[in-house]
């Protein structure tokens, strides 16, 4: 039970003046109840990407495989794809539209053929996952406020109840109690086994929670490991446009001067290796 | 899976190429000059040299041919219906009947004079867009109206219109792409059930696009008013257009190819 890419690759207008590519031989793979992460600078592919695994776009050049299911032209699993794999898109609250708060959410799953009679249960579900207030319901989600219609949008997805759940820069334009949030949220979902692919250019969003990360740079793969290993790999061989967290570059800076410590990304572990247990 | 390609609707297709340097006011005028002669020509083999011409400005532009024969797709449905009305409702010899359907010899011939004639009229059309920027042709256009703004015609203004509808044309596109998109992962679908059912489907595009259109004609407003934006007079250019010989050269060379063409067309049609 995973998502898989082999060999990715996707050009926009091939064969006219205006052609760019976006991916070039991607290949990566993460399971359910994992959560992996794609970072790199704007512009180097992950928008491209994230629409790959839920068959928005498809693959030019290898293969995406969901769940053993490839994702093709015409093919009848399409759907099935699509209703598995949750994509929240950029500023996904450019997108709503409907009247109440509760029909916005009722859409994707009255979509799906999903019967009316359950359908008050599976907005109660998503919001409550969202963390959006129950009194919302009744509401406008065009005067809802900027943190509380992201969350709309992201119960608004939620409610297919997918079995992955990709999210393309979430945290852009949040404060950064909404963001805590948000990640706590993630983690939740990750624990009752759905998979997580989040796209961003925060890595240390990406360091802090991912079980895997893929660095992206100009649409090609710079490096796809566990978080520790990506920071050891940045930090001798740096990417345009990723910063690294402030902590990890003081550890480096440290161990440069000569200092015993670890090359970390987590304040605690940093301080342990500088000031002993305490 | 993309569902609008800017490309179709002629967009500016850069490229160093002489056709994109030249001063819009110069193709402004070829083009009319180009248009006219194309309504006034009647020979095959006259026609013949509209393709000729066609291919020649094409590779001056150094544009793929295809490119350029794409931007006729939009209209490619006009043709083919101006076309089939001429086909079936000419008078004149008949060639075939079935029924009450009767076509005629004129009627071919009328048929393609039109079709062919609407055909380049928008292949010449289009390169006034694919080799000039946006901003470049409204500023063209003000230039060639200004003599009139001193009986009131609001060049400057109509000039501001088009080049912010003109501008944000790709802006929508990509952003009703957008919005699709985001419906379609959430179930939407847009080519299923009958033609209520696909109209229907469209609302959830529709109104976040609206949102967003209002939204930003609000912040282009209150950016421009920010910038004591009032209108045209006083106001300079940051790239003043600049008349140089080559655009007097090349309007010349199209404005004797065109006579030459509709002379030679009167000489072989009478
Ligand atoms: N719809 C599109 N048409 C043409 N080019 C595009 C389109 N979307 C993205 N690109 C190009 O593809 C590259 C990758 O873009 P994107 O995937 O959006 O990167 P990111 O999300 O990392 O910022 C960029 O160079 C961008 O200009
Ligand atoms: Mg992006």
């Amino acid at each position: 039970m995973s998502i898989k890419a082999v060999n990715l690759g996707h050009t926009y207008h091939p064969g006219t003046p205006l052609e760019t590519c976006a991916l070039k031989n991607i290949s990566f793979e993460f399971d359910r109840g994992t959560w992996f992460s794609v970072a790199g600078h704007t512009g180097s592919g992950k928008s491209t990407l994230a629409q790959h695994l839920n068959g928005l776009l498809l693959p030019m050049e290898g293969q995406v495989w969901v769940d053993g299911m490839e994702v093709k032209e015409k093919s009848r699993s399409l759907q099935e794809i699509r209703r598995k794999v949750g994509l929240v898109f950029q500023y996904p609250e450019q997108q709503l539209f409907a009247e109440t708060v509760y029909d916005e959410i009722a859409f994707a799953p009255r979509n799906w053929g999903v019967p009316e009679n359950e359908i008050p249960q599976r907005v109660n579900l998503a919001m409550e996952q969202a963390g959006l207030e129950k009194n919302c319901l009744k509401r406008s989600p065009f005067n809802l406020s900027g943190g509380e219609k992201r969350k709309a949008a992201i119960a608004s997805v939620l409610s297919s109840v997918p079995d992955y759940l990709v999210l393309d820069e979430p945290t852009a334009g949040l404060d950064s109690y909404s963001r805590k949030e948000l990640t706590s949220l993630l983690v939740r979902l990750r624990s009752e086994g759905m998979g997580i692919l989040l796209v961003t250019h925060d890595l240390d969003i990406a360091l802090q929670f991912s079980d895997s990360i893929l660095v992206l740079q100009g649409g090609t793969q710079v490096v796809w490991k566990k978080p520790q290993a990506v920071l050891e790999h940045l930090q001798a061989n740096p990417v345009p446009g990723l910063k690294l967290p402030d902590i990890a570059q003081l550890s480096a800076a440290l161990r440069e001067k000569g200092k015993n410590v670890p090359l970390t990304w987590q304040w605690k572990c940093l301080k342990t290796a500088l000031f002993g247990e305490k | 899976m993309k569902f609008f390609n800017h490309l179709t609707f002629g967009q500016y297709v850069p490229s160093e190429s002489l056709v994109h340097s030249l001063d819009p006011r110069c193709k402004i005028i070829s083009v009319l000059v180009l248009l006219t002669g194309i309504f006034v020509v009647k020979h095959p083999a006259v026609f013949a040299l509209w393709g000729v011409l066609l291919g020649c400005i094409t590779a001056a532009a150094r544009l793929p041919f295809r490119l350029v024969l794409r931007s006729a797709k939009p209209v490619l449905i006009l043709v083919l219906f101006t076309a089939s009305i001429h086909i079936f409702f000419t008078e004149g010899d008949p060639l075939l009947q079935v029924g009450f359907i009767r076509i005629t010899r004129q009627g071919l011939v009328m048929a393609a004079y039109m079709g062919l004639r609407l055909l380049f009229l928008v292949l010449f059309a289009s390169f006034l867009t694919l080799t000039t920027r946006p901003m470049e042709l409204a500023d063209g256009l003000e230039r060639l109206f200004s003599p009139f703004v001193r009986f009131g015609f609001p060049a400057h203004e109509l000039a501001m219109m088009m080049t912010i509808a003109l501008r944000f044309i790709p802006t929508l596109l990509d952003e009703t792409d957008r919005i699709m998109r985001a419906q379609l992962a959430r179930g939407a679908s847009f080519d299923r059930g009958g033609l209520w059912k696909r109209l229907k489907a469209f609302l959830p595009v529709l109104i976040p696009l609206f949102v967003i259109v209002f939204q930003r004609a609000e912040d282009l407003a209150v950016a421009m008013e920010a910038r004591c934006y009032r209108g045209g007079a006083g106001r300079t250019r940051m790239y003043p257009l600049c008349w140089e010989k080559k655009d007097t050269a090349a309007l010349g060379a199209v404005l004797t190819l065109v006579v030459l063409l509709v002379i030679g067309d009167r000489r072989l049609f009478f």
